[in-house]
Formats: C-alpha cells, structure tokens, sequence
C-alpha cells in the first residue's frame, strides 16, 4: 500500500508530486500516456498570467495571483527558463477605454500589483509592431512567459529525485473504496493508497464521478495555434492580449521563451477528448483575429501549427480539495486556463490538506534543487570546450535549427522520467522543434533511441501507442547490421 | 586558433567542387570543414542515376558523381576535417567549429565559401489541417531511411508536392514494393525537372495531380489517410465538393527547399528574400569582404552540375581574393528581377566586369515559346529562345561585359522573359 496516488502526469499532477515528495510518503504517479506533459501540459499559451482575467473570489483567481507570485522561486530551484516580458491587453477603440479600466479594477480587487493603462505613444515605443488601430492598453507588468512542458519536466524529475515513482502507460480504469483508502486499478497494475489526488485534466470529470456524487463534467475546448520562426523574436517584445469584445476573446500573440512567436488560440468546444486536429477554420480564425495585432504575419514563415484541449469544467471554476462525499480522495479538476499559472500553487494547497490528513512529516533529506540538461546553444564557448571534454558527445549536434547535441538527447532519455519517444526527446531537448521540424534529425534521434533503449528502430513512436515511425526493414536484419 | 587561407564550410558537391577549382588555381593552404562523418553531402543518399550528364558526359549515381570529387581532394591532398560542426562565423572569419576529436576549436580564414546546402521545407510551415501523426515525411527523410538505413518508412504512399526529391521518391518507393498513389501539386505545372516527371511518375503509371492539395490529414497515432482537393488554379484555395480520400500511412513531403543559412547570418551576410540564399555579387562574394557562398545555400539549384560549376568559380575567386588578385567591388550595378523571373543570380555586377558570367534563375511560371532577356539600363544585351519555360529547370543566360561599356549610365540589369503564359 502506499500512501498518496496521483493520478496525471501534467504540469498539476507533478507540481504536486513534488510538493507531497518533501513529506515522508510513499507516492505513486499515474499517467496514461507514454510520457508526463502530454495532455494540456504541451499544447498551451504558455503565460504566467497576471491574475486580472478571472473575477474576484473565484478559485481561479486565488491561485492564478498565488501561483505568479511563486515563479521565480520554482524555475530558480528547478532551473527553469521564465522571463517577465509583461503583458498588454490591448484595446482598438476608444468606446473600449471603460472595459479596460473595468479590467483594471478587477486586476486590483484580485490583488495584482503594478497594472496601468497606456496610450498609444507608450505603446508603440514599446510595441513599435503593433496593428495600426491598436489604440491603448492595460500593462500588465506582472506578466509573463514559461515552457510549459520544460516546467512539467522539471516538477517530475525533482519529485523523482525525491522519491516518487511514476508510472506510465498507466491508465486508471476503476477506483474502488477500500476500508483505509482506495484501490485504484490501472492499466500498469492495481494499487492500494491512502489518499488519491485526480488531476487527470480532461478526464478529471471521469475520475472524479468514479468515486463521488458530486459530479462534474469537463467539455474539451479546443485551440489552434500558430507558431512563427525565431526570426522574429523581436516583432513583440510583451505577451499580447486583445480586449475580449462582443467579437470574442480574442487571440494572443506572444513570444516564448524559446525565441519563436506563438499566435492562438481559438476556443471551440468539441465532443471528443482526444481530437488534438486543427482545422482550416481554426487557423484561419487565428489568422484573421491576430491580423489586428500583427498586421503582417509572415505567411512563409510559420514553422508549425498544433491544437490543445482545455479541461473546462461545467462549473467554470477549479474544483479543488477533498471531495464531499469521498473523504481522501482530493480534485484539482478542471484546471484549464490559468491552470499552468496556478499549479505552483494548487500543488501547495494540496499538498497542505492531503498531509494534514495523514500526519504527515516533512522529510530532512528534501532536495529542492533541479537542474534541468545543459543546453549547448546557450553555453559560452569556453563552457562548450568544458563540455565536450568531458562528454564529446556534445561535440555531434543533431538537430541543427535549433542546436541540439547527442549529449542532449541521450541525458533525456536517461534522466528520472526520461524521454522513450521523438516528441519527449523533443519536448525534452527541443531537437526537432526548429524551423525544419525534425526533416534532418528525426533518423539520428531513432537511433539514438534505439542504442539507450536497446529497442528496434521499428519500435520507436513519435508519442506511443501505435505512432510508430517505421515499417519493416528492407533487408533480413542481420544482413543489414553487417553492412 | 589555427589560420587557414581558403575554409569551405560543407563538404557536399559545392564544398568539393570550390575546393578542387581552388587547389587548381594554385591554393595549398584550403581546408574542409563537413559535419557529417563522411564527404558527399546529400549525394550520399542519391543512388539513383542521371547526374553528371553536363560535367562528365555520362550517368552517374549521386555516390559515384560525389566520389569523382572526393577522388580529386585525396589525390591533391585537400585537408578535410569530417564530424565537425560549425557553430559560429563572425564578419571577420573567425570560424568556432565542434568535434568529438579535435574538441571545440577557432579557425582564422583569409576566406571562407559558405557551402552548407538546404533543407527541406516541412509540414508545419505549410499549415496543413488535420492530425500530427506519425508517417508524414519530407522526401529526403524517407530517402535517409530506405537508401542509407535499409528501414522501409511504409506501405501506401502519398506525396504532397512534385520537387524532384518527391518525384525521385515516388519511383523508389514504387522499387521497394510500395503503392504510390499519387503525387499531388498545388500549382498548375510541377516543380520537378520534366525528366523526373516522365521517368518516375509516367513510367510507373503514378499519377500527377496539378492544381491539388491535401486538405486533411486523418490518422491519431499513425497516418490513416489524407484528404485531397482541387485548387481554383489563381487563388490556389481548395475548391469545395472535390475532396477525395485516400487510405495510405504514408506521406512524403516534397515542397520546396530553403537554403541553410544560419550560419551566413551569423557572419552578417546579407540574404536575399528572393532566394533565401545570399546576395552575391559576379565572384560569388557575399556582402561581407572574403565571404564566398555557392551550391543550394546560395539558391536551389535543380542539377549538381550547375552546382559544380558554380562553386567551382568560387572555389577560383576565393583564391584569387586570398591573393589580393580580386578586383575590389567598386561600382556594381542591381540585377532585377522583371516579368517572369524569380531569384536571379547574381544580384550585383560590377560596372568593371571584364569576363562573360552566367545570370541563373528559375521562371515564375510555365512559359511557351520564350524569350529570355538580359538588358543593361534600357537596352538589351543578352537573349535564348526556348521552347518551353518551367519554374522547376533553371534558366541560364550568359552575359557579356561590353554591353556595360556601351550603356555606361544604365543603373540596372533587368532579367525578364517575354511570352505569354500558359
């Protein structure tokens, strides 16, 4: 038996297996996928938001001002990249200048410091790129930017060094109330804990009502997203945001902190929780709704495009804590925008309830500290020379866009939860995420793969499950490897 | 830091073939810097034949043409440096290059040629809708896998886009036992030499569909199949009412190549939106003094031929650059691209050119019974009649100096074709 049970591997689910990894427990991930970050957790806008979005009281704008205000402790401790580039809602009429001040108000009764509205001077010395009819903004100077999988990354490999198992491929398919706890039955085994933690994103309805009454329902809603070549890290400096009108929410277009431009996303609600397409429609609506903020995207330079799902509950809020009827088992439910923003926090209060049932102690041996793969595109040329010397294996870049070596990929898949696919060596190293998506580096990186995990090329998937990437060989294998 | 006269960054068919014209116009102190663990280049995964018809008169495979080369380099015992990454080019030829031998180390160049090739544009930069499954490769993935690797990528094949690369793929995949069902081209006319079109798509009865594109793309974990529709042939928007399914788990991308130059940026060299490669001037100079470019990171190119003897004019220049025997690029005039031309080569001519060059372009469109034409400031200099123009063969035109002398104020050299397109 062990003693906690967190069922999902996403940006939720291991921010709070390390927050519970500093208590003296034995504690088990679940995930479902063939790797953590898989879910919401790869496919979002990837903001630190300010916190001015939500209305007061509600949950989600408790944590999303909470978890903010806790950034630059996590990516200090787990060496994670995050940048304070502020955001800007930015209005296009001056009928609008009373919603931007609303939004203000609202900002300051959540408790966000540092909001002010600019006009347009200010904002195109700061935003020389912006739409024309761009007439004012709010300046949301606690606004900012993080890898959203990176983070996820980082919360399960410190969690791992303190001890937590992670389980993948791991499915809960029924959850059953024993006499001291649950037994959760998955797809890797059937375990017994003391206390479960759902946080399954999208099918966190579906956990939940396995065990309460008190039910819920996420609907799948989904966004398509455009993402722009690193030559133009410098068109937007500020993540930007349009004033939600009668028209809609409007769409972002932000930098990453990985120098490329991320445009989106739509909101559609969709019936089904795995359609991850993207449609012409969708991108079509990115397109024409960003136009107002960048009027001249670069067609010939968009380096992909991908959909997300969030988890948006029927509720419209976070459903967080104990459930009513189901004591020990804990929600962090509907966790969909500003979910990545919240986690650090969720995780807290989480982690504060679940070990105040058990009695929990901290441990003396906790590790807060992470560090995350060195990355050669960013190291001096002396800490290059440093590197290669002693493993010169990053000497050999692979995936040349973006300056990814074999060190790289090999550590990340040999690191606590490490990669067993191309989009987790990816999502990983970024090998494949340039501007020719993995044309040049998707061979070596197999047989990367296949050498750390001595598997066969015809076994490796880009992300599980039956993406695999080749079909037989040409040759009898053995003729093949004397070639 | 180690100086060097002449360093060639890539040692594919461009990088060899400056090399080789360099160490003959009498350089010694030249080194090769490849980052794969063999020289060849691309040329390597090539096995098919058709190259060298130009240069040596006969039917080569891509290993055989790039081993006639790398023959010559072992021969004049041109150093070469394989398994090494050049990570940084600064304006003044500094060169920082990686390798699990030598570790990390800087190269002083009196000059550089910027030989790195191209990569191949892929499914992301085109926006295609549908699922990002796996099974979707471009061409000289696929081409990695079956001709290098011995690994069969799938079963049932679509190829989206008609480059030769796609159309070179169609036919090999079609060898090793697949069904290629049709190779689909968004514009009205391929982008592939009209050879590949008859030798690997007509000879084996596989189908080119002008004017069409995949609309969809089905298929959660892997490829399942793809959706493909009409285009309205000016708007290139899909038609609606005439999608066509087709089940296959594999689809090759063959949409166009965009040359590798991160490394020129670095240097400061300018790049030219036309070609994506750098603007050079009649020497194949870049804008930055000493920096020599040529091969497919200078523009694509659609026969390693052209790709020889382009860089083996750089290859010369770097040479005589190093000498101090290259004419300093005083007054040039602008090479503009007019009705019909895309991407002319070389963008700038010196108003002192004393020797014949050859302007390379490829056509915007389908052109019958064209004229190509160079003129200086207003009058023309140069014309070839052709009987049929496409944008997937290049277009060579010589142009010789004197025309320069005759039209001493002409402020531009205008590249255009006259006809009416087809």
């Amino acid at each position: 038996m062990v003693d906690v049970i967190i069922i999902g591997g996403g940006v939720v689910g291991c921010a709070v297996a390390r927050e519970l990894s500093r208590y003296s427990l034995n504690i088990a991930l679940l995930e479902k996928t063939d790797d953590i970050s898989n879910g919401q957790s790869k496919a979002n806008t990837a903001i630190i938001h300010g916190g001015y979005d939500a209305h007061p009281g509600t949950q989600k704008a408790k944590f999303n001002v909470l978890g903010n205000k806790m950034y630059d402790q996590i990516c200090e401790e787990l060496d994670v990249p995050h940048k304070w580039n502020t955001s800007l809602v930015v209005s296009f009429s001056p009928e609008d200048h009373e919603s931007l001040e609303a939004l203000k108000r609202q900002g300051i009764e959540n408790g966000v410091p540092g909001l002010s509205i600019i006009g347009q001077d200010e904002l195109r010395k700061r935003e020389p790129n912006i739409g024309s009819t761009a007439y004012e903004a709010l300046l949301v100077t606690n606004g900012g930017i993080v890898c959203p999988y990176e983070l996820t990354e980082a919360f399960a490999e410190n969690a791992a060094m303190n001890g937590v198992n992670f389980y993948r491929e791991a499915e809960v398919t029924a959850i059953e109330k024993e006499k001291d706890g649950w037994k959760v039955i998955s797809k890797a085994g059937t375990f017994t804990a003391k206390a479960v933690v759902n946080c399954a994103g999208l099918y966190s309805d579906v956990i939940n009502n396995m065990v309460s009454e008190d039910k819920i329902t996420i609907v799948p809603r989904r966004g398509e997203y455009y993402i722009v070549d690193k030559k133009f890290c410098d068109a937007f400096h500020a993540s930007i945001f349009q004033l939600p009108t009668k028209m809609g929410k409007g769409i972002l277009v932000t930098p990453t902190v990985d120098g490329t431009i991320l445009i989106g996303p739509t909101a559609e609600d969709i019936d089904d929780k795995t359609d991850t397409r993207t449609t012409p429609e969708g991108l079509a609506k990115v397109l024409k709704f960003a136009s107002l903020t960048w009027e001249h995207i670069p067609a010939r330079n968009y380096i992909t495009t991908f959909s997300g799902l969030r988890a948006h509950c029927d509720r419209n809020e976070f459903v967080l804590g104990e459930a009513p009827d189901a004591p020990m088992f804990f929600n962090a439910a509907g966790v969909e925008s500003p979910g990545l923003t919240s986690s650090p926090a969720i995780a807290v209060y989480l982690a504060d309830r679940i070990t105040d049932k058990l009695g929990a102690k901290k441990k003396d041996d906790f590790n807060p500290i992470r560090k995350g793969i060195p990355k050669f595109r960013e190291m001096t040329d002396e800490e290059r020379a440093m590197a290669i010397s002693i493993n010169p294996d990053y000497a050999k870049v692979v995936c040349r866009c973006e300056t990814v070596t074999e060190a790289e990929i090999r550590e990340a898949i040999r690191r606590p939860v490490g990669a067993r696919s191309v989009d987790g060596i990816k999502r990983r190293t970024r090998a494949g995420m340039g501007r020719c998506q993995a044309g040049f580096c998707t061979p070596r990186t197999l047989e990367i793969l296949c050498e750390e995990l001595h598997i066969s090329p015809l076994e490796v998937t880009k992300f599980g499950g039956n993406s695999k990437y080749l079909d037989s060989y040409l040759f009898e294998k053995g003729d093949h490897e004397d070639a | 830091m180690r100086n060097v006269d002449i360093l060639i960054i890539g040692g594919g068919p461009a990088g060899l073939a400056a090399a080789v014209s360099a160490y003959e116009a009498g350089a010694r102190n030249i080194l090769i810097l490849e980052r794969e663990e063999n020289l060849g280049g691309i040329l390597k995964q090539c096995i098919h034949n058709g190259f060298g018809l130009h240069t040596f008169k006969e039917e080569l495979t891509g290993p055989e043409y790039a081993q006639r080369y790398i023959d010559k380099v072992l021969e004049y015992g041109i150093p070469s440096q394989c398994d090494t990454m050049v990570i940084n080019i600064t304006p003044d030829k500094v060169v920082t290059a990686v390798s699990r031998g030598a570790g990390l180390e800087h190269f002083k160049a009196k000059s550089i040629i910027l030989a790195m090739g191209c990569r191949e544009r892929p499914r992301g930069s085109l926006a295609t809708p549908g699922w990002r499954c796996s099974g979707i490769y471009t061409a000289g993935t696929a081409q990695k896998f079956t001709n290098l690797k011995g690994l069969m990528p799938g079963r049932r094949v679509l190829i989206l886009g008609s480059g030769d690369i796609g159309l070179i793929m169609a036919r090999r995949m079609t060898f090793l036992g697949a069904k290629v069902l049709a190779c689909v081209e968004l514009m009205p006319f391929s982008a592939g030499l009209k050879r590949n079109i008859v030798q690997c798509l007509d000879d084996y009865g596989i189908p080119l569909l002008l004017s069409h594109t995949v609309v969809d793309i089905a298929g959660r974990e892997r490829l399942e199949g793809v959706t493909v529709a009409k285009v309205d042939p000016k708007t290139l928007k899909p038609i609606p009412g005439t999608e066509e399914y087709y089940e296959c788990d594999t689809l090759l991308l063959s949409v166009g190549l965009i040359p590798e130059n991160e490394l020129s940026t670095m240097a400061g060299v300018k790049i030219s939106p036309a070609t994506n490669g750098a603007e050079v001037n009649e020497n194949l100079q870049t804008s930055v003094d000493g920096i020599f470019s040529c091969g497919n990171v200078l523009h694509v190119h659609d026969l390693v031929d052209f790709v020889s003897e382009e860089s083996a004019k750089a290859g010369v220049n770097a040479y005589k650059y190093v000498q101090g025997q290259l004419a300093e690029d005083e007054e040039t005039l602008e090479v503009v691209n007019g009705f019909g031309v895309s991407g002319a080569v070389p963008q700038h001519i010196s108003k002192k050119l004393d020797e014949p060059i050859t302007i390379m372009f490829r056509p915007r469109g389908v052109y019958k019974d064209a004229k190509v034409c160079i003129d200086v400031g207003d009058v023309q200099a140069a014309e070839k009649k052709s009987r049929i123009l496409t944008p997937g063969e290049m277009v060579t035109l010589k142009f010789t100096p004197e025309y320069l002398r005759k039209n001493a104020n002409a402020d531009k050299i205008t590249v255009r074709v006259e006809a009416q397109q087809s």
